[in-house]
């Protein structure tokens, strides 16, 4: 128990309380509750799921392609082959863009991916963690991702291998994502069965947004104004 | 505007105070041109992208149905989810928190904040800390509170309230914004313009090392998954990640029927929620966290579970429903009512349809606006339509009309109930009635101008002080029936035996 929450004399009582007056409340805990109650989780299989499991069945990475650059992402298209050779063109463009050199790369990142990198684009891994400020300084951030949703134009990040703690995709304001078509998923169904709710996840589609001027989109606010995808080809 | 003030401690939602009921308060928006040309312009905009939006998914009817579902099964086994959800929470590493009302949550996230040896906090934009008027409780315990979303930036510089579910601002368009911003943005480019970008890019630069330096982030929640102890927070600026992944501790605010049952529950709740919010198939950013992880994001978390009324309204069979609500603000969009008033004449952080059944649930019926919210609808059933969640809201309001209508029996004399009655003794005989059909005809035509009646003496003002009502014809049907049996010009009706 943290220092600061309430006794617990009074914070049990404020559970209990609530918990009396859902019980009390007409039709709740009728089945019997309890946190392991197997008719509730009977009823819950029973509940009626007539929806789609994906609403589209072919050509499921053009689809990713064409949707996530209607949110203004830059989508490009490339083999396992030219993968190498266009990371280095994107991050060079980028450098030169913004007339900084220094890009995150978190553990895990394949070293291949890196090998044709000019001498004038620097690295930094995030061992040991880098300042917050750091990042926010950086040119951008180069990672893998975990799962992608082509019904949505989304990108998916569990923060496992080649993706980085959640900072790092995020202060940066430069993010170039490498996405297998292997790891592009129908649609939410398939994309959230295929992830491990143990860990943190982030879901990006596009860069960072806001309607709050008049309904109207505008692209790029706190998250990365830029987000660029290299669309690997199965081989 | 000047808001009002809002309640000072008080264990519920607060009342913005001084607040009139709505009848009152919609008289003088409506009477606000820019306004009303701000509303129209906005929420004309939504409706068309969400039309186009669920139009997509030909299934949008069956995840609609699986969404009520899943509601209702949580809604009526709320006990056993809130506490599996609490298991899996601590499990990993979270601490969970319970608050009857608003000022018990309060207390708790004060005291939260002062143990972590914070004097602020960053927020994300949060439904459930508007309605325990938390910022205002932080800053009387010396606590500065820095909301974060654009939008409510807006409402925080610009000492407003918010008026939209999604888009608190959404009564201010980009000119009005700018001059907030160089008023009250001590560190706003000189030359910012209104273009909608420019003033995205002075949040953003004015934000930054508020973000970086954070030691306590606090926010609410979209859902909360049993059966993992997950938390998600949906979004689109980056500011809810920030906020969620910065501070070394964060406190997320949670209604208790935000929760789901499952992981796979979000393959529903994420199809819904953007399309019918934004209108967007996904919304840029999603976060979802369990627990804490070491080495990423904050160290220290904490849910406040927080019923504040939620209890009451689930006994209700009726009224429960609201409780599936998703806060999209779908029903806000369509709604003539709200497109015409704007959202600060519901007098609640919920305006809209939705707020016209939640605010007097959660609140109760005893202050003029809340008695008056109920009301507030033309029961046309568009927000019915539009809710992802299928929430019957005309029903509701209908009930809570009644309720509201037994309340006032109990204390007053009524002339509206007297004029009934008296109705009441004419209608059951064909005498009287004729003899009250003749009499409105001629006092009819003394009151009215143009063929309507504006403006009826007290106590029947009360019914003209909000529609008009056409002058009664100079003849009544019955009278002009008995007279030609409705017998017309020959050849201009066809013939009918008598019976």
């Amino acid at each position: 128990m943290s220092p600061g929450s309430m006794s617990p004399g009074s914070m049990s009582s404020a559970r209990e309380q609530i918990l009396a007056r859902i019980r009390a409340a007409a039709g709740a805990g009728a089945a019997g509750g309890g946190p392991s109650g197997a008719d509730v989780d009977a009823a819950y299989a029973a509940l009626p799921r007539e929806y789609l499991r994906a609403h589209h069945h072919q050509d499921i990475t053009d689809l990713f392609a064409e949707r996530a650059a209607d949110y203004r992402a830059v989508v490009e298209r490339v083999t396992q082959a030219g993968l190498v050779h266009a990371i280095a063109r994107v991050l060079t463009d980028r450098a030169a863009e913004v007339a900084a050199a220094s890009f995150v790369v978190p553990a895990g990142v394949p070293a291949e991916w890196l090998a044709e990198l000019p001498a004038s684009i620097t690295l930094t891994n995030d061992t040991p963690p880098l300042l917050a400020a750091e990042l926010d300084r950086s040119a951008g951030v180069l990672t893998a991702c975990a799962v992608a949703i082509a019904e949505t134009g989304t990108i998916i990040l569990d923060h496992g291998p080649g993706q980085g703690r959640r900072a790092l995709t995020l202060l940066p304001d430069f993010h170039l994502v490498v996405v297998g078509s292997d790891q592009v998923a129908a649609d939410l169904a398939d994309a959230f069965a295929r992830l491990d709710p143990a860990r943190p996840h982030t879901l990006i589609s596009g860069p960072s947004a806001t309607s709050d001027i008049e309904l109207i989109r505008v692209e790029g606010v706190h998250g990365p104004r830029n987000l660029h995808v290299l669309l690997v080809a199965k081989t | 505007m000047t808001p009002p003030e809002q309640a000072g401690p008080h264990p519920g939602m607060p009342t913005y105070l001084g607040m009139p009921s709505f009848p009152v308060a919609a008289k003088t928006a409506v009477a606000d041109s820019q306004l009303r040309r701000n509303l129209a312009h906005a929420t004309h905009t939504i409706r068309v992208k969400r039309a186009g939006a669920v139009g997509e998914l030909a299934d949008w009817q069956e995840l609609r149905a699986a969404a009520k579902a899943i509601k209702d099964h949580t809604l009526a086994h709320l006990d056993t989810y809130l506490v599996r959800l609490e298991q899996n929470v601590t499990k990993a590493g979270g601490h969970v928190h319970w608050a009857q009302d608003a000022a018990e949550a309060n207390a708790i996230v004060a005291g939260l904040v002062r143990a972590a040896g914070a004097d602020r906090v960053v927020k994300v934009k949060s439904m459930a800390t508007q309605e325990t008027g938390l910022n205002e409780a932080l800053a009387a315990d010396g606590i500065g509170a820095l909301e974060t979303d654009l939008a409510e930036l807006i409402v925080q510089l610009g000492h407003d309230l918010p008026s939209h579910i999604l888009v608190p601002a959404i009564h201010k368009n980009r000119a009005e914004i700018r001059e907030i911003f160089l008023r009250e943005m001590p560190d706003a480019p000189p030359d910012l313009t209104d273009d909608p970008r420019m003033l995205a890019a002075a949040a953003r630069a004015h934000l930054r090392q508020a973000f970086l330096s954070a030691q306590v982030g606090v926010s609410g929640a979209n859902f909360a998954i049993a059966e993992t102890g997950s938390l998600v927070v949906v979004e689109s600026e980056g500011n809810g990640r920030m906020c969620v992944t910065l501070p070394q501790t964060l406190i997320s605010v949670v209604g208790i029927e935000k929760i789901l049952p499952t992981w796979r529950d979000l393959e529903v709740f994420l199809a819904l929620l953007p399309r019918s919010s934004t209108a967007e198939r996904m919304n840029p950013y999603t976060s979802i966290w369990t627990g804490v992880t070491p080495g990423d994001g904050p160290a220290d978390f904490h849910l406040v579970l927080l019923d504040n009324g939620r209890t009451t309204a689930l006994a209700d069979q009726i009224g429960r429903q609201a409780l599936r609500c998703i806060r999209c603000s779908a029903c806000l969009n369509v709604c003539p009512v709200y497109e015409r008033t704007g959202g600060h004449a519901y007098g609640s952080p919920y305006p809209g349809p939705i707020g016209a059944i939640i605010s007097p649930q959660l609140r109760g019926i005893s202050s003029p606006v809340d008695a008056s919210l109920p009301f507030a609808s033309t029961l046309c059933g568009a927000c019915y339509e539009v809710c992802p969640v299928a929430i019957n809201i005309p029903e509701a309001l209908v009930y809570l009309r009644g309720k509201v209508v037994d309340a006032k029996r109990e204390k007053h004399f009524s002339p509206e109930r007297t004029v009934f009655h008296a109705s009441g003794l004419v209608l059951r005989s064909p005498a009287l009635l004729a003899a009250a059909q003749r009499a409105a005809a001629v006092g009819g035509r003394l009151v009215a101008r143009s063929g309507r009646i504006r403006r009826l003496p007290p106590p029947l003002s009360g019914w003209t002080d909000t529609r008009d009502a056409p002058a009664p014809p100079p003849e009544s049907f019955r009278a002009w029936w008995a007279r030609t049996r409705g017998s017309q010009p020959r050849g201009s009706r066809p013939r009918r035996s008598r019976r």
